[in-house]
């Protein structure tokens, strides 16, 4: 169902000044947080974000009140963490909520600062974003100047800095232990959890929160317009609006901010007020519903609303809000290599079953789709994927500390169980041109190959194993 | 050779002193060091292990784990072609493709002249603008072949300069806070020594002072 709701993050987005601080101040901004200083209590700004069920939007969706409320009581000092490391592929939010509206973030850090009693919070923004990162610093340093930021914030006894720091390329940085590793000064590697839940145990071992730039940013609207004005746009467990990026085969690629738990994926999809259908008339292979890191959809799945339980249920996740579409013409081999390359690129390389299997998922594929596969490689794929994901179930079991090895399984099996015809055509070709070939031959070829001039392997991974 | 000059050194003192322990300013020095030298020295890694109080092992340790760090000189212009899903599926390839074949490098090397360095590259957020590529971070939307190669002309002849500085420089705008202005950056154990922060029993009664 398409609904006509007012946006609620991206109000701002046709304003071309709306990253300035004049901009920002003209059209409600830092009115939030005047009001919360005035006359509301830390607790009470806690209990508001709870009520408006604010799940995340960076891809687990866990509800921000919730997890503001478990840093141990007592336990000081804590720190507040912006994860703006936006990178799992498809995405395309945070970016622009940092580049046109730095100051509603910023204004959503400095509340919930507030309600979890921050000694220090830190906006970690992509180190690829350039733009973001300089409209950032620019937005921190008016902030300050108006004092908005700093000691005394508008007289009040509330005093605190905001940071910005910044990555220098590594998707795993998203994961937010690996993010507060990264905030360390060190390699952006996971920790275990348990115990190293950032609540409990977080930047410096103190507690921490790590919440995305999107689900902060919907933090001033909340406090100004009520928990109730928020809960009563979406359904069941999501609330409010969400964002949401299309990209691939459609006629209108976008960004579009529409209402969280009834908007459906025909809507998004197909709607000439949305990403207005298939490009060129053609047919709907398939989707990405959240991310590279969610199960693909198919035709079957467009009238799923765009809710978190529904699509959880269905066997994927809205993660982090991209939705990637392909059509007829799109070679699923290939698109599922797209992600699997991806997810062996990025492995950090701490745990083995993530660092050798997606590994080989890739060098694998890489032979299929060269030309040089073999009968039992279909069945071996789903073996190195069960040795990192046992089961292969949804939600994925994982025999690794993160979630990033699961990932490359979910495109695997996705592609693998739909479009296994397609895959053994590959393999087909390849006996057939055996046939023809004099074994030796063939093996040399594939030999010379291994070690050939490979598009894929341009970075240095030596930095990641 | 290539430690930091003295100006970047003031700057690195400066973004050190913005964070509770020293070795979380290592990725922006980094920075630092990549945008005055378009690479990472081991000069400058000696210098910053210095100004951090770690082993140069240590800052070698985390700079090799970024990808975006080179620790060799790399092109003027680094020209990252992304290839992942959604590029790939509105022709990321082919762009990679004629990028190679215009340049006559592949994905990974360097101009002979210094100039362009070109690489294959994951997500870069901007999948609604497929296929996009960056100069230097700095983002072009929906690239064809003719917008490449007119790209590559501007770049050449010297006319976005303004635009977009030389490899190693992010945002131009930096972060300043000043002293006066500064709330309470200290490390955690002097921090933990502070207790409970002021505001946190602000306006829960009536008679609280709280507010102004």
């Amino acid at each position: 169902m398409i609904t006509d709701v007012e946006p609620i993050i991206t109000a701002r987005f046709d304003q071309p000044d709306a990253h300035t601080i004049d901009g920002y101040e003209r059209t409600g901004g830092y009115q939030a947080l005047r009001q919360v200083l005035a006359s509301w209590s830390p607790a009470r700004v806690a209990e508001e974000i709870k009520d408006a069920s604010l799940l995340g939007r960076g891809g687990a969706g866990f509800p921000a009140g919730v997890k503001w409320g478990f840093c141990p009581p007592g336990v000081w000092p804590r720190y507040l963490v912006v994860n703006g490391d936006e990178s799992e592929p498809g995405t395309y939010k945070d970016r622009l909520l940092l580049e046109r509206d730095p100051h509603q973030l910023i204004e959503g850090v400095l509340i919930a600062s507030y309600a979890v009693g921050a000694a220090q919070a830190f906006i970690y923004i992509r180190g690829e974003m350039a733009l973001a990162q300089e409209r950032m610093a620019q937005a921190l340093n008016d902030a300050y100047a108006r004092g908005y930021i700093g000691k005394n914030i508008l007289g009040s006894a509330f005093s605190i800095d905001v940071v910005m720091a910044w990555g220098a390329g590594a998707y795993i940085v998203g994961e937010e232990t690996a993010l507060i590793e990264s905030l360390e000064g060190n390699r952006g590697m996971p920790r275990l959890k348990p115990p190293f839940f950032p609540a409990a145990k977080g930047l410096y071992m103190q507690p921490t929160i790590v919440n995305n730039v999107e689900t902060l940013s919907n933090v001033p609207w909340i406090v100004r317009h009520g928990a109730a004005k928020f809960t009563a746009l979406g359904a069941e467990a999501s609330k409010g609006t969400r964002v949401f990026a299309v990209s691939g085969h459609v006629n209108k690629p976008g960004v579009y901010e529409v209402e969280f738990g009834v908007t459906t994926f025909r809507d998004i999809i197909m709607d000439p007020a949305y990403a207005g259908g298939i490009r060129d008339g053609n047919q709907l292979k398939c989707f990405i519903p959240g991310g590279a890191s969610a199960p693909w959809f198919f035709e079957e799945h467009l009238d799923l609303p765009l809710e978190k339980g529904t699509v959880d249920r269905a066997g994927s996740m809205l993660g982090s809000g991209a939705i990637v579409v392909m059509d007829h013409t799109t070679d699923a081999v290939k698109a599922c290599m797209a992600v699997v390359r991806f997810f062996a690129h990025e492995s950090c390389g701490k745990c083995t079953p993530c660092r050798e299997g997606t590994t080989w998922l890739e060098r694998i594929l890489r032979r299929i789709l060269d030309g040089y596969g073999r009968p039992s490689d279909l069945d071996l794929l789903m073996d190195v994927a069960d040795n990192i994901s046992p089961g292969i179930a949804w939600p994925p079991k994982q025999t690794t500390i993160c979630p990033l090895g699961p990932s490359a399984v979910s495109p695997l099996s996705s592609a693998l169980g739909r479009f296994r015809g397609e895959f053994e055509a590959y393999i087909a070709r390849a006996e057939a041109a055996r046939a023809e070939q004099p074994v030796v031959l063939a093996g040399a070829h594939a030999h010379a190959h291994d070690h050939g001039h490979d598009h894929d392997h341009d970075h240095d991974h030596g930095g990641h194993h | 050779m290539a430690r930091l000059t003295p100006e970047n050194e003031i700057l690195a003192r400066e973004i050190i002193g913005r964070y509770p322990r020293p070795k979380s300013a290592l990725i922006p020095l980094l920075h630092l060091a990549q945008e005055q030298d378009g690479y990472v020295t081991d000069d400058a890694m000696a210098h910053i292990a210095e100004l951090v109080g770690v082993t140069s092992a240590e800052v070698l340790g985390t700079c090799s784990f970024y990808e975006m760090f080179k620790l060799h000189p790399c092109g003027r212009y680094v020209i990252n072609v992304c290839t992942n899903i959604a590029c790939m599926l509105c022709g990321g390839d082919e762009l990679l493709h004629h990028a190679e074949e215009t340049l006559g490098i592949t994905a990974g090397a360097t101009t002979p002249d210094g100039l362009f360095t070109i690489e294959a590259v994951e997500c870069i957020a901007a999948c609604t603008e497929a296929p996009a590529l960056q100069v230097n971070y700095r983002y072009r939307y929906k690239v064809d072949n003719d917008a490449f190669d007119s790209l590559v002309d501007d770049l050449r002849a010297g006319r976005l300069n303004d635009e977009i500085p030389p490899h190693g420089t992010l945002a131009r705008v930096r972060q300043h806070i000043p002293d006066d202005k500064r709330a309470f950056i200290v490390s955690p154990e002097e921090a933990a020594a502070a207790g409970e922060p002021a505001w946190m029993h602000a306006h829960e009664t009536p008679s609280v002072e709280g507010g102004a």
